[in-house]
């Protein structure tokens, strides 16, 4: 039986830790200054397509739209274990938000020609306005497809995968492969690459660049306005010491009751 | 039809979730001024179907491969009803099963989508949502005029007892499954419940919760010793439990518990919509996080940005650990 191929599909997105501003156009978020980094749920499913490599022999292929500090990204999945990385360029060049239906349907340009067991992504982005990149993939695909799962497992021509749902409950499902898998979380905490291996990774080169022919926006809509919430509360900020803060809080836990002492 | 409003019923473990009723409540809103119908279209377990009271109509469509959900069988029933009824508005919740069916539908109906509403008004014959975007930090006000759209919405946004109605539903109609759903691929397994003999964090009248910040499994032994000093169980937000720090049974969250204690202390949370909604209901708030702009102080009562590695050890002393 030859070797299970999984595609990971990563995403560049804005640090939420840093304030985020309306741009000018008050339509998307001020790019000037924001770092872009890989979405979070993105770097779970690299781990658990490295897990189901470790655990199989499977080759995990990274690929990700041209996007803001995405080599890096790359190159960090390389380093980690990720044996091929691929970058499709021709889209997104203008540098501001694309809607998920249009990186769909850039990716899906890209796996048509691929062959493939998996396609395993992050179950959602911060900016997925629009809608989640699993789903949407699958739906184009006409694969099965799963959201919010916690484990994949591999045997014999199907994904064995737990799908969370609220309340700590759990379904296991079994789906015949090629399939597409939305990673809320993996079994382990995503890996770190040592910075050396990085820069090993770097200096040998390896992202293949792969040119796809830019669709036109597909969301069907219009971003009227992009703007923080309103505040409609917040909290009163207790200052002073660790000491004052601390009998200030017991004092109020005792006004409920809740601290005998 | 062309004016309604429909909304795909979700039901876990024998029960309609609570995401079911504020999706029906705003369906009912919406149809009702627009001229149409509030459909409420629940697959598998006909029988809850005298629960959706609220809706003019309730679809239901049972079928073997309905009896547990998978994306694939629910999308093919779900396309099913709407190629035949073409309403106007499809409402979902960004839950498990409404991420899973929201972007398939959209491509399999060929309908702009919505994602993470928080609110949702039509405009002539437009839909103007407002999502959430950026965890929370930004909202957008999308305009979207099309003949059919696909709203994901995110829970808590609608009362859930504007969809709550003792009354059986108008009519009932039974849609008999495609044959697609002979053809479904994926199987369901079985379903995993939570490990019973964990502490019940929904029961306890204060939690000590704690997110990120903490940085490292090692430095939970300190909320740990604030938490046994206060007799309170240990809870936390989302990457704590992904981790592997603390079970899943401590996860406070959309994709974890919804808790309402009476107080409620976050440390290093920094307050991320999925982890508000499961929270943002106790009676009294007090947040700690280095981040003065970080959202959890817009639900705290009380804050404090002192490092939670200085404060947590003074409450425990405070307390009498």
């Amino acid at each position: 039986m030859t070797a299970v191929r999984i595609v990971v599909a990563l995403k560049q997105v804005p640090d939420l830790v840093e304030e985020l501003e309306p741009s000018p156009e008050g339509t998307d978020v001020d790019r000037e200054y924001i770092t872009f980094v890989l979405n979070e749920f993105d770097d779970q499913a690299l781990e658990e397509a490295l897990l189901v490599k470790e655990a199989t022999g499977a080759e995990v292929v990274v690929v990700a739209l041209e996007d803001s500090d995405v080599d890096q990204t790359l190159y960090t999945a390389l380093a980690k274990g990720a044996d091929r990385a691929v970058k499709v360029t021709g889209a997104g060049a203008s540098g501001g938000w694309l809607d998920t239906h249009s990186r769909a349907a850039l990716l899906a340009a890209w796996l048509e020609g691929q062959d493939f067991d998996l396609l395993i992504t992050g179950v959602q982005a911060p900016d997925d306005l629009d809608g989640q990149l699993p789903a949407i993939v699958a739906g184009r695909l006409g694969l099965p497809h799963a959201s919010v799962v916690v484990s994949v497992e591999v045997k014999d021509g199907a994904a064995r995968i737990r799908q969370e749902f609220s309340a700590g409950r759990s379904a296991v499902l079994e789906v015949p492969l090629p399939a597409v898998v939305g990673v809320q979380a993996a079994r382990q905490a995503p890996r770190y690459a040592p910075i050396s291996r990085i820069r090993q990774t770097m200096q040998a080169g390896g992202i293949e660049e792969v040119a796809v022919e830019a669709p036109p926006p597909a969301s069907g809509f219009t971003i009227r306005r992009l703007y923080p919430p309103e505040k409609t509360s917040h909290a009163e900020m207790l200052t002073g010491s660790a000491g004052d803060v601390a009998a200030r809080i017991v004092e109020l836990l005792r006004a409920k009751g809740l601290v005998r002492a | 039809m062309a004016n309604d409003v429909l909304v795909v019923a979700e039901h876990l473990a024998g029960k309609l979730t609570d995401t079911t009723f504020e999706l029906l409540g705003k369906a009912v809103q919406l149809a009702g001024a627009s001229g149409g119908q509030a459909v409420a279209l629940l697959l598998g377990a006909p029988e809850l179907a005298g629960e959706l009271g609220a809706a003019d109509l309730v679809i239901t469509c049972d079928h073997p491969a309905l009896a547990h959900f998978t994306a694939e069988a629910y999308e093919a029933a779900v396309a099913a009803v709407l190629a035949e009824r073409q309403p106007r508005l499809v409402l979902l919740s960004t839950t498990t099963a409404g991420l899973d069916l929201a972007g398939s539908l959209s491509v399999a109906w060929d309908a702009p989508l919505v994602s993470y509403v928080v609110g949702l008004d039509a405009d002539g014959d437009t839909v103007v949502a407002t999502a959430q975007i950026y965890g929370g930090k930004m909202l957008a006000e999308v305009a979207v005029e099309s003949v059919r759209t696909i709203c994901a919405v995110t829970a808590g946004s609608f009362p859930a007892a504007a969809g709550r109605r003792d009354n059986p539903a108008a009519a009932v109609e039974a849609f008999a499954g495609p044959p697609s759903l002979d053809a479904v691929r994926s199987t369901f397994v079985e379903l995993v419940e939570p490990d019973a003999g964990d502490v019940d964090i929904t029961a306890a009248d204060l939690l000590v919760s704690v997110g990120r910040g903490i940085g490292s499994r090692d430095n939970l032994e300190l909320v740990e010793e604030l938490a046994g000093a206060l007799g309170a169980p240990l809870a936390a937000s989302r990457p704590v439990t992904d981790l592997g720090w603390l079970p899943k049974t401590r996860q406070v969250g959309k994709s974890g518990l919804k808790v309402k204690p009476r107080a409620y202390l976050a440390f290093g949370i920094s307050g991320a919509p999925e982890h508000l909604e499961g929270m943002s209901g106790a009676e009294l708030i007090i947040a700690c996080n280095t981040d003065a702009r970080a959202p959890i102080f817009d639900v705290a009562h009380y804050g404090t940005t002192l490092d939670l590695f200085d404060l947590v050890p003074e409450l425990s002393q405070q307390v009498g650990a």
